[in-house]
């Protein structure tokens, strides 16, 4: 079954962005060298970026269509969105944070999902602390559980272990497999390692140069570093 | 020593209401065109900014005059607030909270364009991706974001509003129990004989006032940053 069909096209300076995909369920990784349009091709997914040309449907639901003018706000996109740098509210505590997208939607509180995601990502004993006095690796999981929490149709993931230092990178990937494993979200990973790629993705996206060079399974790593 | 006369405490009551609502009323305005200055971009954005910067460099006579001009019974805009609205500027206390709330606008707006200049945009970004519509966006990130350099503003214009003299008194004249502020009050005082006690009381008062409002800001500011940097 089809998830994610995207068909984009974006001038970015000297960089032409032209690609096209198509995505089912599971980890897909969007991988590719620094510069590739990685970034940019997640933010138009998400509705922060508008492209040139082109449409982007999620399970069956028009989010961008240049042709009919359709544009969905990224507000009314419902997807999950985890950022290189977390970007947490420095101004909310961390459950604040964490149920800052149930409020928005204007959900009732759902205490059994909130204690499943809070433990899934061992960030119970965090709640009432504020993101500056947080460690990198608690950072990103608390951003993490923060985007779980909105209920998404699809987690987009851009280089989350990026600003991490090797021994927190490791501390991230188990909590990402057990959400894979667990979770019935699919997922878009944006990242250039291709050690993170193998150990989290179902299925590759190779990105060059703004545009699509192979699609496929893990194989696609096999002489990558 | 503080024993003041009831014309002192009209004058004190008079000044501390005059800036609260010229404060208040300021404030949406201030918010707002601090946006635009720090956020939109369009024709004539340099001319704003001149016009809500000039009362701090017009001599306040000025002010007051065209203020007079403007927002007398008679004038363009005082005029029309009166026939639609039944509000009166001149030589009311209400006269006096505008042109108090003129000469602090530019205090105002400077600290809050500021801190919505300082503003990450990515939060708000991250906010919208949660499901924030741009509203929402505002309320819950950008104004609280923004907390510290409103509350600065609040008080700058709060504290300009309290001193004012030169555009008031101009404007709306010198009147006791209608128009005369503390600073009208010490003024007048200071022209009759044997007005030295009465004024040297105000004068005290004066200083109280602004140094319970530095007080109060330099606490809040504090609460509003710590919020950001920690318990």
């Amino acid at each position: 079954m089809i998830v994610l069909a995207l068909e984009v096209e974006k001038q970015l300076g000297a960089l032409t962005l032209a690609v096209r995909f198509q995505i089912a369920g599971g980890v897909t990784a969007l991988f590719g060298p620094s510069g590739a349009g990685k970034t940019s091709l997640v933010n138009m997914i998400a509705g922060l970026l508008k492209p040139d040309r082109g449409s982007i449907v999620l399970d069956d639901i028009t989010l961008f269509d240049a042709a009919k003018a359709v544009n969905l706000p990224p507000h009314r996109r419902r997807i999950g969105y985890v950022f290189q740098e977390g970007r947490l509210f420095p101004h909310l505590n961390v459950r604040q944070n964490l149920d800052y997208g149930r409020r928005m939607s204007g959900r009732p509180r759902d205490p059994t999902e909130f204690e499943r995601v809070a433990s899934l990502l061992g960030i119970f004993h965090l709640l009432h602390r504020r993101p500056r006095l947080l460690s990198g690796g608690e950072r990103q999981r608390v951003a993490i559980g923060r985007a779980l929490l909105m209920q998404p149709r699809l987690l987009l993931l851009d280089e989350p272990l990026a600003s991490l230092d090797a021994g927190h990178k490791g501390e991230i990937l188990p909590y990402l497999v057990r959400l894979r494993d667990e979770a019935a979200i699919p997922m878009v990973y944006v990242s250039h390692i291709a050690a993170e790629v193998r150990q989290i993705a179902t299925s590759v996206v190779r990105l060059d140069d703004g545009c699509v060079a192979a699609t496929g399974g893990l194989e696609l790593l096999a002489d990558a570093r | 020593m503080l024993d003041l006369s009831p014309a002192e405490w009209t004058a004190v009551e008079l000044s501390l209401r005059i800036a609260l609502v010229a404060t208040a009323w300021a404030l949406p305005f201030g918010i707002a065109i601090g946006w635009l200055l720090a956020r939109a971009k369009f024709w004539g954005k340099t001319v704003l900014d001149g016009l809500v910067h000039l009362p701090l460099v017009l001599p306040p006579v000025v002010t007051g005059y065209l203020l007079l001009i403007w927002f007398g019974r008679k004038g363009p805009i005082g005029g029309f607030l009166y026939d639609h609205f039944g509000v009166i500027f001149a030589f009311r206390w209400t006269g006096a909270a505008l042109a108090s709330g003129v000469m602090g606008f530019p205090l105002l707006v400077r600290p809050i364009r500021l801190a919505l200049e300082a503003i990450d945009r990515r939060l708000e970004d991250a906010a919208a991706t949660l499901g924030a519509n741009p509203l929402l966006v505002f309320v819950t990130v950008t104004l609280p974001l923004a907390l510290p350099g409103i509350i600065a503003g609040v008080l700058l214009c709060f504290a300009r509003a309290l001193g004012e003299f030169g555009a008031t008194i101009t404007f709306v004249s010198n009147i006791p129990g209608e128009t005369q502020t503390i600073s009208a009050a010490i003024y007048t005082f200071l022209q009759i004989p044997d007005g030295d006690a009465a004024a040297g009381r105000l004068v005290v008062v004066a200083i109280v006032l602004s140094l319970a409002a530095l007080i109060a800001a330099e606490w809040l500011g504090r609460r509003a940053s710590a919020r950001f940097h920690g318990e």
